[in-house]
């Protein structure tokens, strides 16, 4: 006790400062009549919690139930409750079912999916890192123009570009092969204008003129001087490209014809038509998918993404607010 | 734009050549071409995928199939089609719900958050957003199963509204309302996470000064926080519309659980879809593509252009 009141008497002078406001405030709320105060504040944090819990259980039930679903049996899934938990080893069994499906298919669909997600990731990076510098620390003609378009491009729904990228792809007979997706995945402008925000705020227009009077050729600028100091914002723009190059579903929809090129999410629509409980017809057929199969493989088109959101958080808050940075 | 496609290589030559001789009008020469050489890979792929796909769907849009000039003949028989105005009320009556409940629902989460808890805050805001994981085709899939009421955990909800059935639940009326849920369940965590960091924005000095003014809880929210974050449910809505009027992973594989009940050409992009899969009709396809394109680029530029957002400086 004592230690404590020493404590709080010597640190007292520290903190002895102007009457600001937020001191003023706090003042104001001590005189508030107390008791009235804290039974009020229970009952608005008891009213806080239960609608964040509300919340919560929608957002969070269905993940839960999908994590649950493969340890039951097709059975199980409709006659038990439905957040029971079954068995590791039906876990097992479905995966194992799952994983014979039609000569091993969900791993071509998940090698297809590594490849084009990577593929197009680096691609983007290679082209949306070096742009953004262009832009923010060079200056040629036409520079704001092609800002404006990359803006303009950002903002509009990739999916806008789906089919008419589809009917040149046509024409160019590259439809049904890895680059209809790769190319179009590369081109990511909203990656350009992350890397733009990065280098216009963060790296001083003096520090690359004291490289170049140091003899630093242009590239040699670019390369030993920013981007060292760029990795945040690679990690960045490759965090947003995998997103959404690995969760996309209309764009290799309509470019491949032949499932064994699907990536993951074309691969679920293509189990959604076998399943016999969505589609009673396949029942005939000799393979016909079970929901907790379904359920399966749904959890591994999602890992990935799951695993990259757990350690990302942050770099969303700061990917989407860097919209605003310059408003 | 045509200035900016990449230098052929004796130029490059050049310019590391003038490079050499420091200072003056040649070194920024220099670096001008510097410039470009940053930007080109990307403005190829700007070219050929941003750009050669747009112009070639609007030449498609006005041509026939054979090549001959069609005018806008191909837009006035789409448009006369007897499923294209349907799927573009399924959008817009997808889009009221969905617009409104995003406004509503992640501003009052977003204030809750910032006024609530502080400690427990970014737990909840983990478990808001976590579901953006499964942005697309695998949404959809849960989704199916929680509609079912065979399977859901949902089940109760679902008897309450009187529905015994997937086939029921996914009746082509109710479809507008359960996307906006997936696109809510999927998105809205992230616009959360974003408003939240635009309020964490706000510095202390305004808000303890409103406290001062005697502002409660309420009235701070209101008055004080939304006007400040005003610009980004401006930025929100804008985004959410655009991408809203794309919809097809969502009708796509609903309609495939659906046994026919739900039409392939639910919404604009699959019906464009289908007319050049299923009727390969490209010139139709394109009409249609180039409606939503237009759609897309004119709230693009809105956004870009009038809402102060961006500054290009």
């Amino acid at each position: 006790m004592l230690n404590d009141d020493m404590a709080q008497l010597t640190v007292q002078p520290a903190t002895r400062r102007p009457a600001t406001r937020a001191s003023l405030a706090a003042a104001a709320r001590v005189t508030r009549p107390r008791r009235l105060r804290s039974s009020r504040r229970v009952g608005a944090l008891l009213v806080w919690f239960i609608v964040m819990l509300a919340f919560t259980a929608f957002f969070v039930v269905p993940v839960i139930w999908l994590l649950i679903a493969p340890t039951k049996t097709d059975h199980q899934l409709v006659f038990e409750n439905p957040m029971a938990f079954g068995s590791f080893h039906t876990f097992l069994q479905t995966w194992d079912k799952m994983y014979d499906f039609q000569a091993h298919e969900l791993l071509a669909w998940l090698e297809n999916s590594a490849l084009y997600s990577v593929g197009g990731v680096l691609l983007a990076l290679a082209c949306a890192v070096p742009a953004g510098y262009g832009l923010a620390l060079t200056e040629f003609i036409g520079r704001k123009v092609l800002l404006s378009i990359t803006l303009l491009v950002m903002i509009m729904p990739a999916s806008a570009l789906v089919l008419p990228l589809f009917l040149e792809m046509n024409l160019l007979q590259l439809e049904n092969t890895a680059w209809s997706v790769v190319l179009p995945f590369g081109f990511f402008p909203f990656g350009v204008y992350l890397s733009y925000i990065f280098f216009s705020s963060t790296i001083p227009k003096e520090l690359l003129g004291a490289a170049r009077v140091d003899g630093c050729s242009e590239w040699g600028v670019f390369r030993r001087v920013a981007l060292p100091l760029a990795r945040p914002i690679v990690a960045l723009v490759g965090f947003f490209a995998f997103v959404s190059d690995w969760t996309n579903f209309f764009l290799p929809y309509v470019m491949f014809y032949n499932d064994r090129q699907y990536p993951l999410p074309v691969g679920l629509q293509y189990l959604i038509a076998n399943t016999s409980a969505f589609n009673p017809t396949v029942a005939v057929a000799q393979s016909p998918v079970l929901r907790p199969e379904l359920a399966i493989a749904t959890l591994l088109a999602i890992a990935p993404v799951f695993i990259v959101f757990l350690f990302a958080q942050r770099a969303l808050v700061t990917g989407m607010l860097a919209g605003g940075t310059k408003g | 734009m045509s200035q900016t496609i990449s230098l052929p290589a004796s130029e490059r030559a050049q310019s590391r050549a003038g490079r050499r001789r420091v200072g003056g009008r040649q070194r920024v020469g220099g670096r001008q071409r510097a410039g470009y050489t940053f930007v080109a890979v990307y403005v190829l792929l700007l070219l050929f995928f941003g750009f050669a796909p747009s112009v070639y769907a609007i030449y498609l849009s006005l041509t026939r199939a054979g090549g001959n000039w069609a005018g806008l003949s191909n837009f006035f028989s789409t448009g006369r089609d007897f499923r294209f105005l349907p799927a573009f009320e399924h959008i817009g009556t997808y889009l009221a719900i969905w617009l409104v409940a995003l406004v509503v629902l992640v501003l009052f989460l977003a204030l809750m958050l910032h006024g609530g808890v502080r400690r427990t805050v970014p737990y909840f805001r983990f478990l808001f957003y976590m579901p953006g994981a499964l942005a697309g085709a695998a949404s959809v899939l849960v989704w199916l199963f929680m509609l079912d009421p065979g399977v859901s955990p949902y089940d109760s909800v679902l008897s309450l509204l009187h529905l015994s059935s997937l086939g029921q639940t996914i009746a082509p009326g109710h479809l507008p309302g359960i996307f906006a849920v997936i696109a809510f369940w999927t998105g809205a965590g992230g616009w959360i996470v974003v408003m939240n960091g635009a309020l964490n924005n706000i510095s202390d000095e305004v808000i303890d000064s409103a406290k001062i003014d005697g502002a409660n809880a309420w009235q701070l929210a209101i008055h004080v926080k939304l006007p400040l974050i005003k610009k980004w449910v401006v930025y929100m809505v804008i985004l959410a519309f655009a991408a809203g009027t794309q919809l097809f992973v969502e009708p796509q594989l609903v309609g495939e659980a659906s046994l026919g009940l739900v039409s392939n050409t639910w919404s604009p992009n699959q019906l464009a879809y289908y007319l050049a899969t299923q009727n390969a009709n490209f010139n139709y396809a394109a009409a249609i593509s180039v409606d939503l394109l237009l759609v897309g680029l004119i709230a693009a530029a809105i956004l870009v252009f009038r809402s102060k957002m961006f500054e290009i400086e």
